[in-house]
């Protein structure tokens, strides 16, 4: 019976948490029952085909630049020894502070036809634009180097956790058997690592899908354009709302492809003690540090210059205290959502561990499948439904109490943290999974053999080996969120902005260099978990080799 | 345990501010804006300061601010609604979210093309968007309206951004009332024929390329060249040196302006302070500071343009009925979809 209570619950919370993607979803039925295809129609004739197109090489594209570099820099990073290797180690997570657009603007400023570059390219030649070839850096390719550099921290990330875990007997077998340190990187710890590189792969995708700020600055026309345009152009939301409609089928078909065909396989494996790390020279040492640095300089390293140029040339701003006070805003919604996602997170992965019935399972998928929506749609569901709440709220108050309390839901900061969780669930979902499914069944059995209670197992044995993976997942969502743009442009109270605000309406302008200042102080404050991370990274990865034990996963 | 009070602290703060946000004050008005902080901020506080009546705003993207107005109905808090361009106005009006003005001394500050339909709101600037020459390479003799874009003379030499940007949007939605559809579709085909470049970037990446040879003609709002003469960035003024204004179509139907408008929602609940802050918002100094920060033009007839403005010239505007570019956008997208331009 309580187990019955507790599906119930669990389905009901990853519902609630759902619902905006329902308006998604209730908008696709009313196209299929009400057959009005006026919009969809004139769209599929002239535009959907090259945003289809667009969104696919974006996709293709980006897939295959994050698992390049995130991969790549995770294997160099944990197999090998290399001048460098440590500050590496944690220094590629910095891109991630950076959000996408930031980039984008930067890379624009250098080598658009009007910047540094090929200015300097015409003046020292004495060339006129159109005498040489220089690639276009708004353009498909552009976009996806961009989000390439920008996102494949993720992929870094959690392969890397699952590369340090790696059982050193399997490794030993391999080059007992003759295999180079190549080989064995290409026929046993990649495969090995598929499930790794797949979700790094998927949280990387799902964020190019529902990416605005970039295609939009790059003028590539992807799906997400389509939304938009239908939406601001043809003052059509509810064909808006089902383009979005399409994309979230679109990316419920990819995930399901891609459940069924890893579904005979098994990954588990049982780490004694990690790898003896490969002991590099010479060339190769140089060459390792050198693809490394790669992606951190163009990820980080310049833009971060570009930011911090831009912000000595407004330093005004700095002794602003409401600029200050932008910066709270930002860290303490980052921090307060971070945490409550994080909650619901762990609320939710344990309901699916102990209750994997098909229920369970698909409600919690259903409510994880916000991060691939474009915030802004989810902020339009959010509004539809907190505004009807609110609407039975007030006129219960007025019937009871004769008081309207006015929208205590929608417009206020609630409403805000549920847009968050609703966006950003899954990025803690896939962290906190990741971390239980290392917890075999058996350690709970073992303790409760020992007479532990359910809630004794919780507190002495889950908690300690999740603390990693949890304060992953609250940095990657805090970080997440303090770059957040759309749904907290929409939904936000009166008078309450942040530095993605701030950044976002200056650079909109055209005001590059006004944008520099919350832009830098965005990514200052969005280092310090990174770095927290890091350090907690590494400290995990001593007590590794030190105790030769448990080694706890994505930290 | 340090982490739960920490914890604890903020959702008390958050929720502290949540229910700050939800309590109606008698003397105040709440604004959503679509016209971005720092261009409207100032001009409320001076406001505030005159009449001690307290200005809370919310900014945001013009169409989702209207989404949110509309949602939240008869709850609403915010009283006003400025938004910029004539098709978010119509729009607005066309969802019902105005109430008609009414007061005489606010309507006849501004001439009455810069009207919605009912009077549902009003115009507070304008934003111009002529044509754009490099001074070295073309002789504005060459030149005479919006038609040249598509003509076969200037092929491969256009620079113009993408049509998913509402000024082109408004500015094809202006040419259809003038021309008809079947005209300006192939004005539209002719156009995307020419570009240089494919229509990417913002007015202000138009007006660089046309100074960076890349083309030697481009539209683009007139504030953009304004940002740029003011720049304290060299090649940014160097560039802005190199292009010319020209006046389109002065012979015509005058070239096409935009507006920037506001008006008072159906469920107002400070309608008093909601008409005071538009009239402000009409007087002389609200409108020289409101119009010059952004070199925007005063809606206002009688109020003195900046000095830049004056130093771009005068020229005829288009004085096209403003509510017809908001009924004509659906259809201009639907063109330029039609068309190619992307």
């Amino acid at each position: 019976m309580a187990a019955k209570w507790r599906q119930l619950s669990l389905v009901a919370s990853a519902l609630v948490l759902g619902l905006p993607l329902f308006v998604i979803v209730a908008a696709l039925l009313q196209l299929v029952v009400g057959g009005d295809f006026t919009t969809l129609s004139h769209l599929w004739q002239t535009v959907i085909p090259e945003y289809v197109r667009h969104s696919l090489m974006l996709m293709i594209g980006v897939a295959i630049g994050v698992i390049a570099l995130g991969v790549g820099s995770a294997w160099l990073t944990t197999s090998c020894r290399f001048p460098g290797q440590r500050i590496l180690s944690w220094a590629l997570l910095l891109p991630l502070a950076m959000p996408a657009y930031i980039t984008a603007y930067t890379y624009t400023g250098m080598l658009d036809y009007s910047g540094v570059v090929q200015t300097s390219l015409r003046d020292l030649f004495d060339l006129s634009y159109g005498d040489y070839w220089f690639p276009q850096i708004r353009s498909v390719g552009g976009a996806i180097v961009v989000l390439s550099l920008v996102l494949f921290p993720y992929v870094y990330l959690i392969t890397r956790a699952t590369f340090l875990q790696q059982s050193a007997t399997t490794l030993e077998a391999g080059r007992s058997l003759g295999l180079s340190p190549w080989q064995c990187f290409w026929r046993i710890a990649l495969p090995l690592a598929r499930p790794a590189i797949v979700t790094g792969t998927t949280l990387a995708l799902m964020e190019t899908l529902a990416d605005y700020g970039t295609v939009q600055y790059f003028g590539v026309t992807t799906f997400t354009t389509g939304i938009f345009r239908t939406w601001y152009g043809l003052g059509d939301l509810s064909g808006a709302l089902q383009l979005a409609g399409l994309l979230l089928v679109a990316v419920i078909a990819l995930i399901l492809i891609e459940r069924w065909s890893r579904k005979q396989a098994r990954y588990d494996q049982r780490s004694s003690r990690p790898a003896e790390p490969f002991q590099l020279s010479g060339g190769k040492a140089w060459l390792a540090s050198a693809a490394c640095w790669l992606p951190l300089v163009f990820g980080f390293i310049l833009p971060a210059l570009q930011l911090a140029g831009w912000s000595v040339e407004r330093w005004q701003v700095w002794t602003d205290i409401e600029f200050w006070q932008l910066a709270w805003n930002s860290f303490a919604l980052a921090f307060t959502a971070a945490l409550l996602v994080v909650t619901v997170a762990l609320w939710l992965a344990y309901g699916r561990r102990q209750l994997p019935t098909r229920w369970v399972r698909s409600s919690v998928a259903f409510a994880g499948l916000g991060y691939a929506i474009p915030g802004l749609v989810i902020a339009v569901g959010l509004l539809v439904l907190l505004s009807s709440a609110d609407q039975v709220l007030i006129s219960f108050s007025q019937k009871w109490f004769g008081w309207n309390p006015g929208l205590l839901l929608s417009g206020t900061l609630f409403a805000l943290i549920f847009a968050y969780t609703v966006r950003f669930l899954s990025v803690a979902l896939q962290t906190v999974q990741a971390g239980l499914a290392e917890i075999r069944p058996s350690m709970d059995e073992a303790a409760r053999i020992h007479g532990y209670r359910p809630f004794q197992v919780l507190r002495a044995i889950h908690l300690p080996l999740l603390r990693p993976s949890v304060l992953t997942a609250i940095i990657l969502v805090g970080v997440d969120v303090l770059k957040e743009l759309p749904a907290t442009l929409v939904l936000r109270p009166f008078d309450f902005n942040t530095l993605a605000v701030r950044a976002y309406e200056m650079a909109g302008d055209e005001r590059l260099a006004d944008a520099g200042p919350p832009a830098l102080m965005m990514v200052l404050v969005g280092l310090i978990p990174v770095i927290l991370l890091s350090r907690a990274m590494l400290k995990s990865q001593q007590n590794a080799l030190k105790e030769q034990d448990f080694v706890p996963v994505t930290a | 345990m340090r982490l739960s009070k920490m914890q604890k602290f903020l959702s008390l703060s958050a929720l502290a501010l949540a229910f700050s946000a939800s309590i109606a004050n008698a003397a105040t008005v709440n604004v959503y804006s679509a016209r971005k902080e720092a261009l409207i901020k100032p001009v409320l506080e001076q406001f505030s300061e005159k009449t001690g009546i307290e200005v809370r705003l919310l900014t945001g993207n013009g169409n989702a601010l209207l989404a949110r107005l509309e949602n939240e109905g008869q709850n609403t808090p915010a009283d006003l609604f400025l938004t910029v361009d004539a098709g978010n106005l119509h729009r607005a009006a066309e969802a019902g979210v105005f109430q008609p003005i009414t007061s005489s001394d606010v309507l006849s500050k501004v001439p009455s093309h810069l009207h919605g339909t009912d009077n549902l709101w009003i115009g507070l600037s304008l934003r111009a968007r002529p044509i754009f020459y490099a001074k070295d390479r073309v002789d504005p003799s060459e030149l005479s309206g919006y038609e040249d874009l598509a003509s076969d003379k200037w092929d491969n030499n256009v620079c113009i951004r993408s049509s998913d940007n509402i000024y082109n949007q408004s500015l094809t939605a202006a040419l259809i009332n003038h021309w008809g559809v079947e005209k300006t579709e192939q004005w539209a085909r002719g156009l995307v024929d020419n570009l240089a470049k494919p229509p990417v970037g913002g007015d202000r990446d138009q007006i660089k390329a046309v100074a960076a040879g890349v083309c030697d003609i481009a539209v683009a709002n007139t504030y953009y060249l304004g940002l740029m003469e003011a720049s304290d960035d060299d090649a940014e003024r160097e560039a802005a040196s190199k292009v010319a204004i020209f006046w389109p179509n002065q012979d015509s139907f005058g070239a096409h302006v935009n507006v920037s408008g506001i008006g008072i929602t159906q469920h107002a609940k400070h309608k008093d302070e909601a008409q005071q802050l538009m009239a402000y918002l009409l007087s002389p100094e609200a409108q020289q500071w409101y119009a010059a920060t952004n070199n925007e033009y005063p809606a206002v007839t009688e109020v003195e343009w900046s000095q830049r403005l004056q130093n771009w010239g005068a020229f005829e505007m288009d004085d096209i009925e403003m509510g017809v570019l908001g009924e004509n956008n659906a259809a201009a997208v639907k063109l330029m979809n039609r068309a190619g331009w992307r």
